[in-house]
């Protein structure tokens, strides 16, 4: 680099708040707490002011975004612990054909279906995925791809559940607003429950087996069963979140299995950030509206969500959150080179 | 009889579908997710040379072929440049790239009964007692053929040598002048290239779709696991796995179950060995 470019610099300091450590904090007056706050109170206030304000066209959105952002939760509560999935529409479809079929043949309503498909969906998904838990990245990605498209092409073929026609008239919820309380108290619970166990002793080894699956192996740890059981929580997430969807609509199809549900959760992560939650969280709310704002343009709108997620690897590959967190807790100035 | 005939071509498709991905991957450890699109967007370009522009359907697939090899290539400069290396951002961003050409062809309306290739040669003849096109014979000696000429390509030339050289070590390649990414990218172009001719030859057996192209992507995944990804006997012996399975599977227990083959396949081999039969350069890895 050229002498003279280094005059000046960009110099980037830490919050004085900040004490030691991340998680420790000198807290001195309500400024501080309230900066503190800010961020964790603003989604919460928010999106449950939004679900008693919103009617009609825009509650459905905000059950939509809630939903997507349930399975990227999921999507990044697996990427955690290394599992890659481009098939999150896997969990989704099974806890929408749960519920769907305890629905339509049982007829147990919805109080009941939708923690037995929540419980059962994350049980299937675990089960249906664990002979492939010893592969890593590419090769468990290429799996999760496929199981959905051949899920949907066997009851495409073979007509169990409804077939091609799906199942109508469901049971709905009793209440018009039930919905979007549900979905978004769920979604809520599971981006602050996933930020805690993350940084729980349980999620830490999580964490290790993502970084180095072997070290943790050589800790007398069985990693095929923790990352069953990490399958078993965001398959049940999923499953809720497909559940809930069946209610809503009153109808279930094969469509629960279209790649929507597994591009829009990859991309609302690529676009907000991976490993934070709030960023997957985040990319979702950004994502769905803007969506639901593009719906005129029919089937082109997978492409534009293929288009942001290639963007947004590109351009922003640390993602949305995590620069804005940076911005947040850090001054920046000029300061003189050295 | 005609579980033998129709087996092996449906096994020779399979591995027609496959030899581009696998090549891809092969080389430059570049899981190309746009392989299927890439297929089905050379019939289209294909059929619309001919139906647009007026070409005779010879001239309109081989011109297909090169610009479906210049799109990988640019592909490569273009998007997976910058994310070399890291595994999951390139799968993610072939992925995406392919759902878009598949989605923008949707949108077109590139799907109907008036969309399909012509055949080479019509008619067809009996082999023993069973009745077989001309078209699907000839799918069995492009397979047949293409096979040892990408065998004889990878041993006896120098841009093939280079392609192995970068597969087995490419620091070591790197040190002996073969450039990384110019070696990368000639691979994806490759790749596309095989789809696209494979596309040529099997797409005129019938209606082209743009979910062809998932489908596509799907067996040819399949076959790579089930044979494993690198290696060529893998994909062949793959491809006849599921293929007879499919083949064997519509006979006896009916035409619907064909699906469930390739799944039943991956399902069995992950669990009996994770890293495919025939697949041992990253065995080890693999298995944790």
């Amino acid at each position: 680099m050229a002498k003279e470019s280094l005059k000046y610099r960009k110099k980037r300091l830490d919050r004085g708040i900040k004490a030691r450590a991340d998680t420790i904090f000198a807290v001195a007056s309500y400024r501080d707490i309230f900066y503190l706050l800010m961020p964790r109170a603003l989604p919460v206030v928010g999106l449950l002011i939004l679900s008693f304000i919103l009617e009609g066209y825009w509650g459905k959105v905000l059950v939509y975004a809630c939903m997507y952002g349930l399975l990227a939760l999921s999507w990044d509560f697996m990427a955690s612990c290394g599992l890659f999935s481009l098939g999150q529409s896997l969990f989704f479809g099974i806890g929408a054909y749960l519920a769907g079929a305890m629905n339509h043949y049982l007829y147990l309503p919805p109080a009941i279906t939708l923690p037995a498909a929540t419980i059962a969906g994350g049980l299937i998904c675990a089960a249906l995925l664990s002979p492939v838990i010893r592969l890593k990245g590419v090769y468990f990605a290429m799996v999760t791809l496929m199981l959905p498209i051949l899920l949907m092409k066997m009851i495409e073929t073979t007509g169990v559940l409804g077939g091609t026609h799906g199942i109508s008239s469901l049971s709905p919820f009793s209440n018009e607003n039930l919905a979007a309380y549900l979905a978004v108290v769920g979604f809520l619970l599971c981006l602050f429950g996933f930020r805690r166990i993350i940084n729980s002793d349980y999620g830490l080894v999580l964490v290790a087996i993502r970084d180095d699956d072997r070290a943790v192996m050589s800790g007398a740890i069985n990693i095929y069963w923790r990352k069953t059981q990490a399958l078993f929580v965001s398959g049940a997430v999923g499953a809720f979140a497909g559940a809930l969807m069946t209610h809503h609509y009153q109808f279930l199809g094969m469509s629960v299995f279209a790649l929507d549900y597994s591009i829009l959760p990859v991309a609302a992560v690529a676009l907000g950030g991976q490993g934070s939650f709030a960023g997957a969280a985040l990319g979702s709310l950004i994502l769905v509206p803007l969506s639901e704002t593009l719906r005129a343009l029919g089937g082109l709108r997978i492409a534009i969500y293929c288009g942001i997620l290639i963007g947004s690897i590109i351009a922003l590959p640390e993602g949305i959150f995590h620069y804005l967190a940076r911005k947040y807790h850090q001054f920046e100035r000029m300061v003189e080179g050295n | 009889m005609s579980l033998l005939v129709y087996g092996l071509i449906n096994s020779v498709i399979l591995a027609l579908y496959t030899v581009g991905f696998s090549l891809t991957y092969g080389i430059s450890g570049l899981a190309n997710f746009a392989h299927g699109s890439l297929y089905i967007l050379s019939g289209f370009a294909a059929w619309s040379f001919m139906n647009v522009v007026g070409l005779p359907f010879f001239l309109a697939a081989i011109l297909s072929v090169f610009i479906i090899a210049g799109l990988g290539f640019l592909l490569y400069w273009s998007l997976l440049l910058r994310l070399r290396g890291v595994a999951l951002a390139e799968l993610i961003v072939t992925f995406a790239a392919g759902v878009t050409i598949l989605e923008l062809l949707t949108w077109r309306g590139f799907y109907g009964i008036r969309y399909s290739l012509p055949v080479f040669l019509r008619g067809g003849l009996e082999i023993f007692g069973v009745g077989v096109d001309y078209q699907r014979l000839f799918v069995l000696c492009t397979g047949v053929v293409l096979v040892v000429l990408l065998w004889l390509f990878v041993h006896h030339t120098k841009i093939g040598l280079a392609f192995r050289a970068m597969a087995q070590n490419e620091r070591t390649a790197l040190s002996v002048g073969i450039e990384s990414d110019w070696i990368g990218s000639l691979s994806l172009a490759f790749g596309s290239a095989l789809a696209a001719l494979s596309a040529m030859v099997v797409l005129p057996l019938g209606m082209m779709e743009s979910t062809i192209g998932y489908e596509v992507l799907i067996y040819a995944l399949a076959v790579a696991i089930v044979g494993g990804l690198e290696s060529t006997p893998g994909m062949i012996a793959g491809s006849f796995i599921i293929g007879f399975g499919q083949v064997a599977a519509a006979k006896y227990i009916g035409p619907k179950w064909m699906i469930i083959v390739p799944l039943a396949a991956i399902v069995l081999v992950l669990v009996i060995k994770p890293s495919g039969i025939f697949g041992k350069y990253k065995e080890l890895e693999e298995r944790v």
